[in-house]
């Protein structure tokens, strides 16, 4: 039981940043239609930014300075690759932004080296007792954040008026501009909230651990996530990459114990393995939309 | 005045829509502007609204002006910005969206105004203020078209240009949706109403356009062009006498149209 709830808690830990990312990658599809693969190379950029400003002006500030920095770099981004492909096939603007991740990590890997960068978190692997459980620091933190993150982004999607119109501009973009909605500057908008909330999840991605040249891979796991929770739901998102979590930390746990067979490390693919379940029983995803083509 | 001047239309660079359109709506009327299908007054209300872009548009001559200003190369949010609002064609409600934030999105550039608006909207419009919870796409179509002109009138624009409001409405429905925009322009609210529905949209104009193959081939006060006899037979689908023709007459058209398009 102890081990059971144990693995579940640091399933939702890591789960939170995936949801973290997966929620990046869904702010960006639903105002652009494509599925950003720079949210990676942001990720890193973003824990490399904190591992530099942890020092001067401490974790907790470095974090938002750097989802400022991020973000602003996601502005630049839109404004100079991704706008000017407004009208061309979604295909081309993925590819787009598969060249800017590499671009993007090829400097960040400049400032990381080769050694492992602590981002100057001040959870490290501590634990604290809950009810007789030593639970990871880290684990909490990332869970509160979490809550904190998708609280403000539904109440800013729901009550205030950017995030209507951004809502407003993703259904129907000719009706959003007779209403006075600036389209281009809600997509750029969303591509600013994306490369903040990669630089949050990059953050904890590095706490405890540290970020090194390979640390990118991880945020792939938000993609399935997105495609479990359905490409263009926020809710789905998050459900996403909690489960996503979860199934990775119990096979961590038991995989090796009750399926020897699988061999190693299997934790590591069986994100995957839920995608392909979850795809073949609901193709749009638990909270996607369905597509329905009429002929 | 909202002012239309030798207006060319060209999308793509190649299809010409509009051949030197001329047109104006005096503060506080209503103008009807009525054509059949493709002739090129969605286009024209693009040209005013800035909508042009987006559909691959240009204007390669003439000019639209609002009170003097060009405004034929203003982004949308531009135009909306300076008190021109457009209900587009078909209602395009936002299906997802509760009835409230239809309106609250309409309310984007004048969130100052956003409460006196809401209100303003739902004395005009009882029944939206009766669903303002439900998704808007449950509406019936008549709620939709209430809801699409609650919406532009969000931005408190001094010009509302409608797009075929009685589209797709029942007679009813139609004879409602005229007495609001009668109302609406009552309050102060210019209209430049775009109809094919050209009884109804001569009753409540002051003065008609009638567009056709992207000109303008007549251009009198309501009143006369409910008299002509060519709208008569061509727009309002009545015989020279002023019943309505059966159709079983139509194969023997002898009139034709007197003036050149």
């Amino acid at each position: 039981m102890r081990d059971v709830l144990l693995t579940t808690i640091r399933g939702l830990g890591f789960g939170s940043v995936y949801a973290m990312l997966a929620v990046s990658f869904v702010i960006i599809y639903k105002s652009s239609k494509v599925i950003s693969f720079a949210q990676p190379a942001l990720m890193l950029a973003g824990a490399v930014l904190v591992s530099y400003l942890a020092g001067p002006v401490g974790f907790y500030l470095a974090v938002p300075l750097a989802a400022l920095g991020i973000a602003a770099l996601g502005l630049g981004l839109e404004r100079t690759t991704i706008r000017p492909m407004i009208g061309r096939p979604v295909f081309v603007v993925a590819i787009i932004t598969l060249g800017l991740d590499i671009a993007i990590r090829v400097v960040v890997n400049v400032f990381i080296g080769t050694d492992v960068r602590n981002v100057g978190d001040p959870w490290g692997l501590d634990t604290v007792s809950v009810a007789g459980l030593p639970i990871q620091e880290r684990y909490i933190a990332m869970v509160v954040v979490l809550v904190v993150v998708v609280g403000a982004l539904f109440a800013f999607f729901r009550y205030s008026r950017y995030g209507l119109a951004m809502r407003a501009a993703s259904l129907d973009q000719e009706t959003a501009l007779v209403q006075g909605v600036s389209v281009g500057a809600m997509t750029a908008l969303s591509w600013a909230m994306a490369g903040g909330l990669a630089a949050v999840a990059g953050a904890f991605v590095g706490a405890g651990g540290g970020v090194d040249q390979s640390t990118w891979v991880i945020a792939l796991k938000a993609l399935p996530a997105i495609i479990i929770g359905g490409l263009d739901s926020i809710e789905g998102a998050v459900v996403g990459g909690l489960l996503v979590g979860v199934v990775e930390s119990f096979f961590a746990t038991y995989q090796g114990e009750y399926l020897p067979w699988l061999g190693q490390n299997f934790s590591l693919v069986s994100p995957y393995v839920l995608l392909l379940v979850v795809l073949l029983v609901k193709p749009y995803g638990l909270f996607g939309t369905r597509e329905v083509e009429r002929v | 005045m909202l002012a239309v001047s030798n207006l060319e239309v060209v999308y793509d660079d190649v299809v010409l829509v509009l051949r030197g359109v001329s047109l104006e709506v005096p503060e506080g009327q209503v103008v009807g502007l009525l054509g059949a299908n493709g002739a090129g007054k969605t286009t024209l209300l693009r040209a005013l609204s800035g909508l042009l872009d987006i559909h691959h548009g240009s204007v390669t001559r003439g000019q639209v002006t609002l009170d003097g200003e060009r405004i034929d190369h203003l982004d949308p949010q531009q135009v909306v910005a300076r008190g021109v609002s457009q209900v587009l064609e078909g209602r395009r409600v936002f299906g997802e969206f509760s009835v409230e934030e239809n309106l609250r999105v309409g309310a984007h550039t004048k969130p100052k105004d956003r409460a006196a608006n809401l209100e303003r909207v739902y004395t005009l419009f009882p029944r939206l203020l009766e669903r303002r919870t439900q998704a808007a796409g449950y509406l019936s179509g008549g709620e939709q078209q209430m809801l699409a002109m609650g919406r532009a009138l969000m931005s408190n624009p001094r010009y509302l240009l409608l797009d075929e409001p009685s589209l797709g409405l029942a007679p009813q429905l139609v004879a409602n949706i005229r007495d609001l925009i009668t109302t609406i322009n009552e309050q102060g609210t210019t209209v430049l109403l775009v109809e094919q529905n050209a009884s109804m949209a001569l009753s409540i104009s002051e003065h008609g356009y009638v567009l056709e193959n992207g000109r303008v081939v007549m251009d009198k006060p309501a009143a006369e062009l409910l008299d002509d006899d060519d709208i008569k037979e061509f727009y309002l689908g009545l015989g020279a006498e002023g019943a309505e023709r059966s159709f079983r007459d139509v194969k023997h058209y002898r009139r034709r149209k007197r003036w050149l398009s």
